[in-house]
């Protein structure tokens, strides 16, 4: 008993005494170091870094300097809820960045909603991140657009550019993310005078898509909708082409990774998909922003990482008009976000926080991403 | 017809693989009485020396199947030393969560960075794919193999079970381990043996499952292996035939619902099929019903 009573106190000394100066603002960062996702994961912390550190650099902001914390959440919600209250509870941030994708900043939104957190996600697009069942989640942000924007793009460039008249939608039912923009895009097809042939849901953990793209073959379909994250967008598309599918494949800004050509090949030749900016964009912000993080990492930023840098500035900057580190008074100037010129575009957040931008198109040709089009919002 | 036929050739494909699996489960409780859960985790080793011996050191096929099959086996050989045999005399409840165990260690362990990892790795393909077949049908190279090498498997296996001494003395071992023991058997070995040759068969599952959906992580035997599992049960946990009867009833199962009703209702059509076997056979269709004896 006396043993155990010295090693509780023990406990309680060691978790009382971590480094927390009242003079600094505390940021955590949350995104997917490893598992499914881990390209984005990796670009969003340089990106996040990278930002961070030329704050500091410069002086820090609103007169103070900046400590962040990195947790990995896996790309797996129960991990993102842990990371979230590891970072309000234990580490005591001020601001949160992250995650990265709808399905895992889902539970953060809420935490950080319960605990009056501000946290601003780069790229999660479903819109449950910022508004679930009509209530606005007043301290969640997000510097992208949203999903039902992402599949009118999508399928308004099906219809109208590349003129198909046959959809088929390939979508994972135990993601959010994939099902909501599955949703979007199949309704918007209709809408657009278009013929959603084939509608088909796999789970998590599904390899064998043959009896779906059997299906898919046998509909006729000449354009394939495959919403999900570059992982799983590989196998399936490897697999479509083995089953001889030569519909065009298209898809959201999940597939924005160079691992997808690796684990695809030749299968997503040729395929279109939309995202938050194009690397090959003429711009001087982004022209600068690509040199700067070429020569610091040696790869072509993707667009998460862009979007990340974009966030973490967002983020500084109302912290810059918050003057100081008060949680209420940072998500206020963060509400207020009116034309900040990030890399990706200009930023206006709406009144359900998000970002209101336009997307690009991007094309994969000879394994790379070529630039076809901005469409507005 | 064509797509009935080509949905049938892609229910095949995934009985196959899931038949591979489901043995090891069946032998190895025919044998000892044990549902080794950590049985897919074994497979997921073997897709990862696949992974290496395919994408590092370019092996040959062949070897590629010979190591995957030798390294399974010897891993399976030491969980068993380790893991199950200090509880063989233990109530059956302890050698299960000692099952559950193992297989989190497997998984959790080999998804360190210094092991195999945590992240996605894509299966390098050693061969090109191509297909044959008449109209709208085609069965590929892939689909071949793995018919191919899954049912000289299943021969070998019955030639080992039915046909050899290690065979009599396991079928020895399965009727009664105490009276084969007086009689001469070496129950330990026979019991070392049961779980390598799974493990073996596992091992060669888990390198045509990476050649067919080419991605691996270490949390990718979990699916597979309830599946399998269940396919053991669903024809009768302890028979060979009846664990291959029951992968192909899945397979079918699971490709037939995705194709004629929606792809939503595809596992739980599989376990509708298990329960509905079990209210009428409780043993799975070829299990036999085993005397309690008092």
């Amino acid at each position: 008993m006396k043993r155990m009573t010295a090693v509780l106190a023990a406990a309680l000394l060691l978790s009382g005494c971590r480094a927390q100066t009242a003079n600094e603002i505390r940021i955590g960062l949350i995104t997917p170091l490893t598992g499914d996702v881990k390209t984005f994961g990796e670009s969003v912390k340089n990106a996040f870094e990278m930002a961070v550190d030329e704050a500091n650099r410069a002086g820090g902001v609103a007169g103070m300097k900046i400590a962040f914390v990195v947790v990995d959440d896996r790309n797996d919600p129960t991990e993102a809820s842990n990371a979230a209250n590891l970072l309000i509870n234990r580490h005591k941030v001020h601001a949160i960045v992250g995650s990265v994708t709808s399905k895992a900043t889902i539970p953060v939104s809420d935490l950080a909603q319960g605990s009056k957190i501000p946290a601003i996600t780069p790229s999660a697009t479903n819109p449950k991140v910022t508004v679930a069942d009509g209530k606005r989640k007043d301290f969640m942000f997000r510097a992208c657009f949203i999903d039902p924007f992402q599949g009118r793009v999508m399928s308004r460039f099906a219809r109208e550019t590349l003129r198909k008249e046959k959809a088929a939608v390939l979508f994972d039912a135990s993601n959010d993310y994939s099902k909501g923009i599955a949703e979007f895009f199949g309704n918007d097809f209709k809408d657009l005078g278009g013929k959603v042939v084939a509608y088909e849901s796999y789970g998590k953990d599904d390899v064998d898509f043959s009896p779906l793209l059997t299906k898919i073959k046998a509909s006729g379909a000449d354009v394939l909708f495959l919403p999900d994250y570059y992982n799983k967008v590989g196998l399936i598309a490897k697999q479509a082409r083995e089953k001889g599918i030569k519909a065009t494949l298209i898809g959201p800004d999940g597939w924005d990774s160079p691992d997808l050509v690796k684990i695809a090949g030749d299968a997503v030749e040729g395929g279109y998909f939309s995202n938050h900016y194009s690397p090959e964009d003429t711009r001087p912000e982004v022209a600068g922003w690509v040199k700067k993080y070429r020569e610091k990492f040696g790869q072509t930023p993707d667009a998460l990482g862009t979007l990340a840098y974009d966030a973490t500035n967002l983020l500084l900057d109302a912290i810059r008009k918050a003057g100081g580190n008060d949680p209420l008074k940072i998500r206020e100037a963060l509400a207020a976000i009116k034309g900040f010129k990030g890399v990706t575009g200009e930023f206006t957040i709406d009144g359900n926080g998000d970002a209101v931008k336009s997307a690009v198109i991007l094309r994969i040709v000879d394994g790379r991403q070529k630039f076809v089009k901005v469409v507005d919002p | 017809m064509d797509y009935f036929l080509q949905q049938v050739i892609n229910g095949l494909q995934i009985g196959f693989v899931y038949a591979l699996i489901a043995l090891g489960y069946t032998m190895v409780y025919g044998v000892v009485g044990l549902i080794n859960f950590a049985h897919g985790d074994v497979f997921m080793v073997g897709a990862f020396i696949g992974l290496y011996a395919i994408g590092k050191y370019h092996l040959p096929l062949f070897a590629v199947f010979l190591l995957a099959t030798i390294g399974c086996a010897v891993l399976a050989v030491v969980m068993e030393r380790v893991a199950y045999r200090p509880l063989r005399q233990a109530p059956r409840i302890a050698s299960l969560i000692t099952a559950i165990g193992v297989s989190l260690f497997l998984e959790y362990f080999t998804a360190l960075n210094q092991v195999f990892g945590p992240n996605f790795y894509s299966f390098p393909r050693p061969f090109a794919v191509s297909s044959w077949g008449p109209g709208d049908i085609s069965l590929t190279n892939i689909q071949a193999i793995i018919f191919l090498v899954t049912l000289s498997c299943l021969g070998a296996l019955q030639f080992i079970v039915r046909r050899t001494r290690v065979g009599r003395a396991m079928r020895a071992v399965s009727f009664d381990p105490v009276t084969a023991g007086l009689v001469g058997v070496d129950v330990n070995r026979v019991i070392s043996i049961t779980f390598g040759l799974g493990a073996a068969l596992a091992g060669v599952g888990g390198v045509l499952y990476g050649i067919a959906y080419p991605q691996v992580n270490t949390f990718m035997g979990v699916m597979p292996g309830l599946k399998a599992f269940t396919a053991a049960v669903l024809g009768g946990i302890g028979s060979i035939p009846g664990a291959v009867l029951g992968a192909l009833i899945m397979g079918q199962s699971e490709t037939l619902a995705s194709a004629y009703l929606s792809s939503t209702y595809r596992d739980g059509i599989a376990f509708v099929i298990l329960i509905g076997v079990l209210l009428l056979r409780p043993t799975g269709i070829l299990g036999a019903a085993k005397t309690e004896k008092v």
